[in-house]
């Protein structure tokens, strides 16, 4: 007796999504995790990657399993059958995967909310941290008060208010440098030096054309945007020293337009600022300047 | 109203024979060739770009070609690929030789403005090719994004831009053409809801270039406008806006996706019925799913701009817009599985190419959805994970449905059969280099490689090597291709009319087909994928989704 094929459908079904579970779960195709925004963003992979392997491997399978079962044995010139369509199937294969698509949606939305990604970025105690990036624009002529345009932050990812203590940095992406100017201290360094577990807001300008901030063990990525300032939240929690990487065409040297990100302990911070704060720094270099 | 037809020109100065091929012909098979053939060299010139990009990439450092022409290179790979490839071939090539067939017209609705939109189209190529020798080609990618676009060499970008003028108004001459020609053109008693699949498909991607195409004109006539007259619509400098020409960019280009998979979309529903020899399953939720494709198309732009300080209620939006045109796409996926389900599957070139666009096709899908989410995009925006999701989707998609059409249609052109054994043959190099090359630049994007970079992180070196070991495998597969498309037109078995045993008009003719394509009246073809036998083991009414997975009612 054959085994009903409903049995052997239910149970390919329930090897494939084991099967695509497991991938999701025990395939690594991520870096380091050195940011607290990179666990949340590697829990959405793995739900992503689960679902795509599960998927893929059935669409794959279905696909294989047609062309050996049935392939046209030589000498055989009859047709298929006639079926033309199947009501029932039509509204199975457009509801389930409008249903996975909702879900994936909603869920990428939370995740997105967990980045801070949906916090407004124009409230006013984010106004209140941005006086120096008026004084950064050109063209201002506006008192002070902050609410002017020119201070108006364009995109990004922000805390919303809702953190304190964060460490302002102000990001200057040129042709084919980042600069970093620290306002705590006012050193000015081609790295980006931040302590483990404080958060970080790059506050962002272009001088020439578009740019793009990007550093993949943190799973963040913002355009640095002539004209228009945009800002990026993170909070490191691994030290270590990571690339930052330009990731929009800017020029011949794109390739070359790179730095690093170096998390330190927080002690190894604060030492870090002493000796570069430029109060030392020009006792050191220059003495005979000391007004500098 | 006088017609235009291929046969005014009879007795006059107009070459017959091989030299119409070269003219300006009113015949829409001829034009279809025309931008077949001239596709194919762009191809291979977009090719060998793609070649010199994959041996820079060879090695972590920049020492292939200067930095200043590796830009050049990747701003015309994408150019010639998108503009003189893809998009002429899938809409130009096949709807030009097809649709009149498909709807029992002898010519398009508009036969001179055909020929002009095909003569449109070899100069703007040779003026975009040209300018890298003459003044040195654009060097911003094929986005051309300001103020970069602004800032490099400005004759090179301005030649850019009257190039992609030029092409762009070739798309809407075909467009208009092609809606003309299958809403007024149809045989009297022919309905709509009877035409094959591929009238359904470039009736949707004609609405799609109507209405996008000239927004990208526009766009790139104030670029131009910046550039040449030091206007400041897109210059920060002068209180210009940058993110306002992505939008508009991204208003055209996305579409642009539609407008090369569509109507590879619709060939594919072509081809498997023929060679499954079964009916194409769901025809009017196919039709459905087309136009939900087409509308949803227009609303997902910005979804290329979710790291360009777009505010976040417009990244939800577009997420979601995005997410769901994984619906439509999908409908189409399950009804051509249900489609070969149960048939009687030649294994021929076709057959495997079509197969094999499925695979690809859904592979580069699911990195689509996952793209579409905006915490998932902020990593991979503009890395190599971007750069192996498109291609799965523009070459493993709508290259390969390419070459399934060839060796399905060449016996068409040419009244002769491609070579099956070298067919199989460039199948299986084109499947195994398209996957060696594209798959593992989605772990390089994870892990930290931008795109259109020259030089980069030394641990990237070893996927890199492989990546550009299957380009070459890639340009090695055309050679059996290239072999028995020359030599199949003089010495190729010879196919007779109908050599699929197929039903859908085109076959319904000699092969090649006569300059009105019938001799007498054309044929009124009502059910274009009728195949199939069985009908009183298994009635249509009462069959339920498990008497077709399980197969009742087969001998």
């Amino acid at each position: 007796m054959p085994i009903p094929s409903s049995l052997v459908t239910l149970l390919v079904g329930m090897a494939l999504v084991l099967s695509g579970l497991w991938v999701g779960y025990n395939v690594n195709l991520l870096p380091l995790d050195a940011s607290a925004n990179a666990p949340v963003y590697d829990s959405l992979f793995r739900v992503l990657f689960s679902i795509g392997t599960i998927l893929f491997l059935g669409i794959v399978g279905l696909v294989v399993f047609s062309l050996v079962r049935f392939r046209r044995r030589a000498g055989d010139h009859t047709d298929g059958q006639a079926i033309e369509g199947n009501l029932l199937l039509e509204i199975v294969w457009t509801a389930i995967p409008a249903i996975v698509v909702l879900f994936v949606g909603i869920y990428s939305y939370d995740i997105y909310e967990r980045m801070g990604g949906m916090s407004s970025l124009n409230d006013h105690s984010a106004m209140h941290r941005m006086p120096s990036m008026e004084t950064m624009e050109a063209s201002v002529t506006s008192p002070e008060g902050g609410q002017e345009p020119a201070a108006r932050v364009w995109g990004g990812i922000g805390t919303g208010g809702a953190e304190t203590n964060v460490l302002p940095v102000e990001v200057t992406a040129m042709q084919f440098a980042f600069i970093f100017h620290y306002p705590e201290g006012d050193i000015t360094s081609g790295e980006l030096h931040v302590p483990n577990g404080r958060p970080v807001e790059l506050r962002m300008k272009a001088n020439d054309v578009i740019h793009a901030f990007w550093v993949p063990q943190f799973r963040l990525k913002q355009d640095v945007i002539p004209g228009q300032p945009t800002v990026l939240t993170f909070t490191p929690t691994k030290a270590g020293s990571y690339p930052i990487i330009c990731a929009e065409l800017c020029g011949p040297y794109h390739g070359g337009m790179r730095s690093t990100v170096v998390v330190h302990e927080p002690d190894a911070y604060d030492a870090w600022l002493k000796k570069n704060s430029p109060v030392t720094a020009t006792v050191a270099s220059a003495p005979s300047n000391p007004t500098a | 109203m006088t017609v235009a037809s291929p046969n005014d020109f009879q007795d006059s100065l107009q070459p017959q024979g091989w030299l119409r091929y070269f003219s300006f012909s009113l015949d829409h098979k001829v034009i279809g060739l025309q931008y077949l053939v001239t596709g194919f060299l762009f191809y291979f010139i977009g090719g060998a770009m793609a070649g010199v990009i994959r041996a820079e990439l060879a090695s972590p450092i920049s020492d292939f070609v200067s930095r200043e022409t590796y830009n050049e290179v990747l701003t015309l790979h994408g150019t010639v690929m998108i503009f003189l490839w893809i998009v002429p071939v899938v809409n130009g090539g096949f709807g030009n030789y097809l649709i009149p067939f498909y709807v029992g017209a002898r010519d398009m609705a508009f036969p001179r403005l055909n020929a002009v939109a095909f003569w449109m189209i070899p100069p703007a190529g040779i003026l975009l090719i040209g300018s890298y020798f003459i003044t040195g080609a654009a060097q911003s990618g094929w986005t051309a994004y300001p103020p970069l676009s602004l800032t490099t060499p400005a004759l090179g970008q301005v030649v850019w831009i009257v190039s992609v003028l030029l092409l762009g108004g070739s798309s809407i001459f075909g467009g208009i053409n092609f809606i003309a020609t299958v809403l007024k053109l149809r045989r009297p008693g022919l309905k709509l809801m009877q035409l094959p699949m591929y009238c359904w498909a470039m009736l949707g991607t004609s609405i799609l270039v109507v209405l996008s195409t000239p927004v990208l004109a526009g766009t790139l006539l104030l670029l131009s406008f910046d550039i040449v007259a030091h206007t400041g619509f897109f210059n920060p400098a002068l209180g210009g806006n940058v993110v306002v020409y992505q939008h508009l960019f991204w208003f055209y280009s996305h579409p642009a996706v539609y407008i090369m998979v569509l109507p590879a979309f619709g060939l594919v529903s072509e081809i498997l019925p023929i060679h499954a020899r079964k009916p194409l399953f769901g025809y009017t939720t196919m039709v459905y799913s087309i136009m939900a494709i087409v509308v949803l198309g227009l609303v997902v732009w910005a979804h290329h701009m979710f790291t360009s300080g777009t505010p976040p209620w417009m990244r939800l939006f577009f997420t979601i817009a995005t997410s769901f045109i994984a619906v439509p796409t999908g409908i189409k996926f399950f009804n051509w599985l249900a489609t070969l389900w149960g048939g009687k599957l030649a294994l021929n070139s076709a057959m495997l190419f079509s197969c094999a666009f499925i695979v690809n096709f859904v592979f580069g899908g699911i990195t689509g959805v996952a793209l579409a989410q905006v915490p998932f995009d902020i990593h991979v925006h503009d890395t190599y994970f971007v750069v192996g999701h498109f291609h799965y989707i523009v070459y493993g998609g709508t290259v390969f449905v390419i070459f399934a059409s060839i060796y399905h249609w060449y016996p068409k052109f040419t009244g002769r059969l491609l070579n099956e054994d070298l067919g199989r043959l460039h199948f299986l190099l084109t499947f195994v280099g398209f996957n060696l090359c594209f798959a593992p630049q989605h772990w390089l994007g994870l892990n930290g490689m931008p795109r259109r970079v020259a030089e980069y992180d030394p641990s990237f070196t070893t996927l890199n090597q492989i990546s550009s070991v299957g380009a070459l495998l890639m340009a090695i597969s055309s050679l059996p291709f290239l072999y028995n498309v020359l030599v199949s037109a003089f010495r190729g078995q010879v196919a007779g009319d109908n050599p699929w045993n197929a039903l859908t008009p085109e076959w319904l003719t000699s092969s090649p087909p006569p300059v009105e394509n019938w001799i007498g009246e054309a044929p009124l073809v009502e059910h274009p994928y009728g195949y199939g036998v069985d009908e009183e083991t298994l009635s249509l009414e009462a069959a339920t989704g498990k008497d077709l997975w399980s197969g009742a009612g087969r001998r």
